[in-house]
């Protein structure tokens, strides 16, 4: 920071000789190289995944076709609950840097403020990522895989175009999400889901919650280009040619999302661990935050510790900027 | 040569402070990348969500900017938000440099392998 400094350092604060190399303390220093060390990690950890990704024999899914749900609502919204954590993050590294701000101006009250938000911010980003988790473990309807060999005319997503599309054995298919999830029930043997009598193909679920699902269309190529839809007799093809392969939401063996293993288990221990991070950032600020409610930095005289901690929490930010970019925009 | 490692006028990082004119600067400084963090994540959003990836020629340069516009918050994150714009400048080399020669290496050797397994597949299968 420009500015004169307001009192003289101590000499016990200076490193061994009365120096200090490029004028920073020890402590800061080293918080530096730590995360050099931690963003090699997380480089080598989106290398591999790029690695991967360059080698994958099988197309690799589409972020904004993956990533488009948003809780407690239908329909597709694509990337607008990944946009909403990364906006979260960033403010609360925003209200971060003020309250190393505030530390410079030894304004107790401010750094409180702008801490205590930042905390706020970590939760809810922690608590984002939890759903983010689970819709992505549930996944969206689940998927069959063909037996057989099918000729079906799909509509194409976003548009009235239709496409003749050869399926060969092997292939998957994709169920909407309400029929999906209790075709797991019901491939699960779970007695409570009966195939319904009737017109087409229809799942009964009995109990307190009883209510009856229609099998209204499918989706082929969900994940990748060429996203498009059938319904009617091409539709019962493609259900009379499955499998008894289902597949559904991700594991740490299969996913929907790809027929590449790999694409789950980078999801989740990319994500899992920068998630890792958050959680230790968080537990850290609230640490410190209850240092400045003490007033323990107010009797050192500095509130470098807030900013030795608030440069770990923008570490956190910046490696979030690049897991955004690589796995769910490129 | 200027030497770097002495304490000058008591100018010690860990000390830094500044005044209440100086803060109001500071801060209007911090909105002012909040503003444009904000503004280049929107815009990538709406680019992911605009553009098809059937294009290919329009997707690779689509990719790019995406690349290129990670770069950029990068850098307003880590010369602004974390200081290390206002650091000295050794300090700042000796962060960035080796970081960029074994991070760029790594991508150049990782990728090339990648895209031959891609090519031996494509070969053999």
């Amino acid at each position: 920071m420009a500015g004169e400094a307001t009192k003289s350092i101590p000499k016990e604060v200076l490193w061994g000789g009365g120096r200090s190399p490029f004028s920073v303390s020890y402590g800061k220093m080293m918080m530096w190289y730590f995360l050099v060390s931690d963003a090699l990690t997380f480089g080598g950890l989106l290398v591999a995944y790029g690695f991967v990704r360059h080698g994958a024999e099988v197309p690799w899914p589409i972020g904004e076709q993956v990533f488009e749900a948003l809780p407690l609502l239908e329909g597709h919204y694509p990337l607008a609950y990944v946009a909403l954590m990364t906006f979260i993050l960033i403010i609360s590294s925003v209200t971060m840097v003020l309250g190393v701000e505030a530390g410079h101006r030894n304004d107790r009250k401010g750094v409180t403020k702008w801490l205590g938000l930042t905390i706020v911010g970590g939760f809810f980003f922690l608590g984002s990522q939890a759903w983010e988790w689970s819709h992505f473990i549930h996944g969206s309807g689940g998927a069959f895989q063909l037996s057989e060999s099918v000729t079906v005319t799909g509509t194409l997503a976003g548009s009235e175009e239709t496409k003749e599309f050869t399926l060969t054995a092997g292939d998957r298919v994709y169920m909407d999400h309400h029929f999906g999830s209790l075709m797991e029930k019901y491939h699960d043997g779970d007695r409570m889901v009966t195939m319904a009598a009737g017109n087409g193909v229809a799942l009964m679920e009995m109990g307190e919650h009883s209510h009856e699902v229609q099998l209204e269309s499918l989706t082929l190529n969900k994940y990748i280009e060429d996203r498009a839809y059938v319904s009617g007799d091409d539709m019962m093809k493609l259900w009379n040619a499955r499998s008894e392969n289902f597949i559904f939401g991700a594991n740490l063996q299969h996913s929907e999302y790809s027929e590449h293993q790999d694409y789950a288990g980078f999801f989740f221990f990319i994500t899992g661990f920068h998630g890792f991070h958050v959680f230790s950032g968080v537990i850290l600020n609230i640490v410190i935050f209850l240092m400045v409610l003490n007033g323990v930095f107010e009797r050192r005289g500095h509130y470098e510790m807030v900013e030795k901690v608030g440069l770990y929490w923008h570490f956190v930010d910046l490696v979030w900027v690049f897991v955004f970019t690589f796995f769910y925009l490129v | 040569m200027e030497r770097d490692d002495l304490i000058v006028n008591d100018s010690y990082a860990a000390n830094a402070t500044h005044s209440e004119e100086d803060g109001v600067k500071i801060r209007r400084n911090i909105w002012k990348v909040t503003g444009i963090l904000t503004a280049l994540t929107f815009l990538e959003v709406m680019m992911g969500i605009y553009f098809k990836r059937s294009e290919t020629f329009t997707w690779e340069a689509i990719k790019w900017s995406f690349i290129v516009l990670t770069l950029v918050k990068a850098g307003y994150i880590v010369m602004v938000f974390m200081h290390l714009g206002e650091e000295r400048k050794n300090l700042r080399r000796i962060i960035l440099v080796p970081y960029a020669i074994f991070v760029l290496y790594l991508i150049f050797i990782a990728l090339s392998e990648g895209l031959s397994h891609f090519d031996l597949w494509e070969t053999w299968k």
